[in-house]
């Protein structure tokens, strides 16, 4: 069930989507992948970019994790984690329980 | 040199409303030779191949623009996010399902207060209940809703029950801004620039709502620069991250840069990127080096730009100085006087109001 309650952090079994109003895209000019929302532009690296591309609202946080393991040496989950509870806590992204 | 990251365009100075606080230029009829929908498409075009990845389509009214539409179909296909700002006089089911379709991303919809008298008032004609159906139409098509609310001294110690509103309402944003003095609103300032304990109630009422509605609404809360110990980083920075694009096709670093004395630039002229880049008006007050002192030996000059060149001209006379609102500043003294004024003013008093006329309408002094 969708959340919109005061949820600040994603579990494992969550499935995080980007909001409505939020637009990941690929700048052609800057050569970066960029998040746009109504007021601000968030200029992404190659990582975070490849995270909020899994963020799909099928695929578990927990999934996610797998998926990234699968493409990089070297994956801190501890860092997914806060960059996706970063967006949540800014409502870029929401999550779906279960 | 920075590419900008967004273009404001001002489709059209019409407006059916006449807020008193209105930003637009106060000789509106010097606009009515509007950009055509092909030289718009052309202006977005060249946007974003300049690096323009936001669209905020405002006004007056952009709705009064037949051409809205195909406009926001034109914007979307190149890639651009695109941003409604509407009084939402105009937007209609039709219009609104058109708008979604055409990829319209954002909409964001003026209140002028929580209950209709004065909403009405203030916006001078009959208009809140048309925008309460259009923010739940807004919600109903499955846009989020951001409202927008200007405060002032009529307005701000209502904004317990405006917040009450937009909660109602389902708005998912709400941006509460304090009046800014340009255009109508300078002329109205002395009835709109709130009370230092107005604002400090206003302040606490935010603080608490906050917390209340975490995780449901985003709130944006700005104070009348006025007010404040620093002056605004007004635009980013000149010619740094914003450009605007006025009805008739000039091009400025921000929607109040026409008052100042320079010399203009506009798309009928010049290509986006020959003004961005090269134009004497853009080049002007970028970066550092024209900043006079107390701005150049300061540790902020990067963080506030020096404040905003148009405040600067307004207050001074001169748009080289730092802007007044700066404690720092040696013209300090013009704001604070006029903070001064408003905190000792006595109150309830009769606001007189110079509503903000119709472009066609003519300008009477």
């Amino acid at each position: 069930m969708p959340s919109t309650g005061p949820m600040r952090t994603a579990d494992s079994a969550d499935r995080p989507r980007l909001a409505p109003h939020v637009r990941l895209a690929y700048d052609q000019t800057r050569q970066r992948h960029v998040l746009l929302t109504p007021e601000t532009v968030t200029l992404l690296n190659g990582t975070g970019a490849a995270i909020l591309e899994l963020c799909d609202g099928m695929r578990t946080v927990a999934e996610i994790l797998a998926e990234l393991r699968g493409r990089y040496d070297r994956v801190a989950d501890a860092e997914v984690q806060a960059f996706l509870n970063g967006l949540l806590a800014k409502r870029c992204v929401e999550v779906s329980h279960g | 040199m920075d590419r900008p990251l967004g273009l404001l365009a001002e489709l059209t100075y019409a407006c059916p409303l006449h807020c008193p606080y209105c930003s637009n230029p106060l000789n509106l009829g010097d606009y009515r030779e509007e950009l055509t929908t092909q030289e718009w498409q052309q202006v977005i075009a060249e946007a974003a191949e300049l690096g323009v990845l936001q669209l905020h389509l405002s006004g007056g009214e952009p709705l009064q623009r037949r051409d809205l539409v195909d406009i926001v179909r034109f914007a979307s296909g190149h890639g651009l996010y695109t941003n409604l700002i509407t009084s939402a006089s105009g937007l209609s089911s039709r219009r609104a399902e058109l708008l979604r379709a055409a990829g319209l991303d954002h909409v964001q919809i003026s209140i002028q207060a929580d209950e209709r008298a004065l909403s009405d008032r203030i916006a001078g004609m009959p208009s809140f209940e048309r925008k309460l159906a259009a923010a739940r139409l807004v919600k109903k098509l499955g846009w989020p809703l951001t409202l927008n609310v200007v405060l002032h001294r009529q307005n701000i110690d209502r904004i317990g029950r405006i917040l009450d509103l937009a909660a109602e309402l389902g708005a998912d944003r709400i941006e509460l801004a304090n009046t800014q003095y340009y255009g109508w609103a300078q002329r109205n300032r002395e009835a709109l620039l709130p009370s230092r304990a107005q604002l400090e109630r206003a302040e606490a009422v935010v603080r608490a709502a906050r917390e209340r509605l975490r995780g449901q609404m985003e709130m944006i809360y700005v104070i009348p620069d006025y007010y404040s110990k620093y002056p605004k980083p007004c635009m980013g920075g000149w010619g740094r991250r914003q450009l605007t694009v006025v009805p008739n096709g000039d091009v400025l670093p921000c929607p109040t840069a026409h008052t100042l004395p320079l010399p203009q630039a506009s798309v009928r002229e010049h290509s986006l990127a020959w003004i961005w880049q090269q134009s004497p008006l853009f080049q002007r007050f970028r970066g550092t080096d024209w900043m006079p002192e107390p701005c150049r030996s300061c540790a902020r000059r990067d963080l506030d730009f020096g404040g905003c060149r148009c405040q600067a001209f307004q207050l001074t006379g001169d748009a080289t100085r730092t802007d007044p609102v700066c404690h720092l500043s040696p013209d300090h003294e013009i704001v604070a006087s006029a903070v001064r004024a408003a905190s000792e003013a006595v109150q309830p008093r009769e606001p007189i109001l110079i509503p903000r006329p119709h472009p066609d309408a003519r300008r009477q002094d």
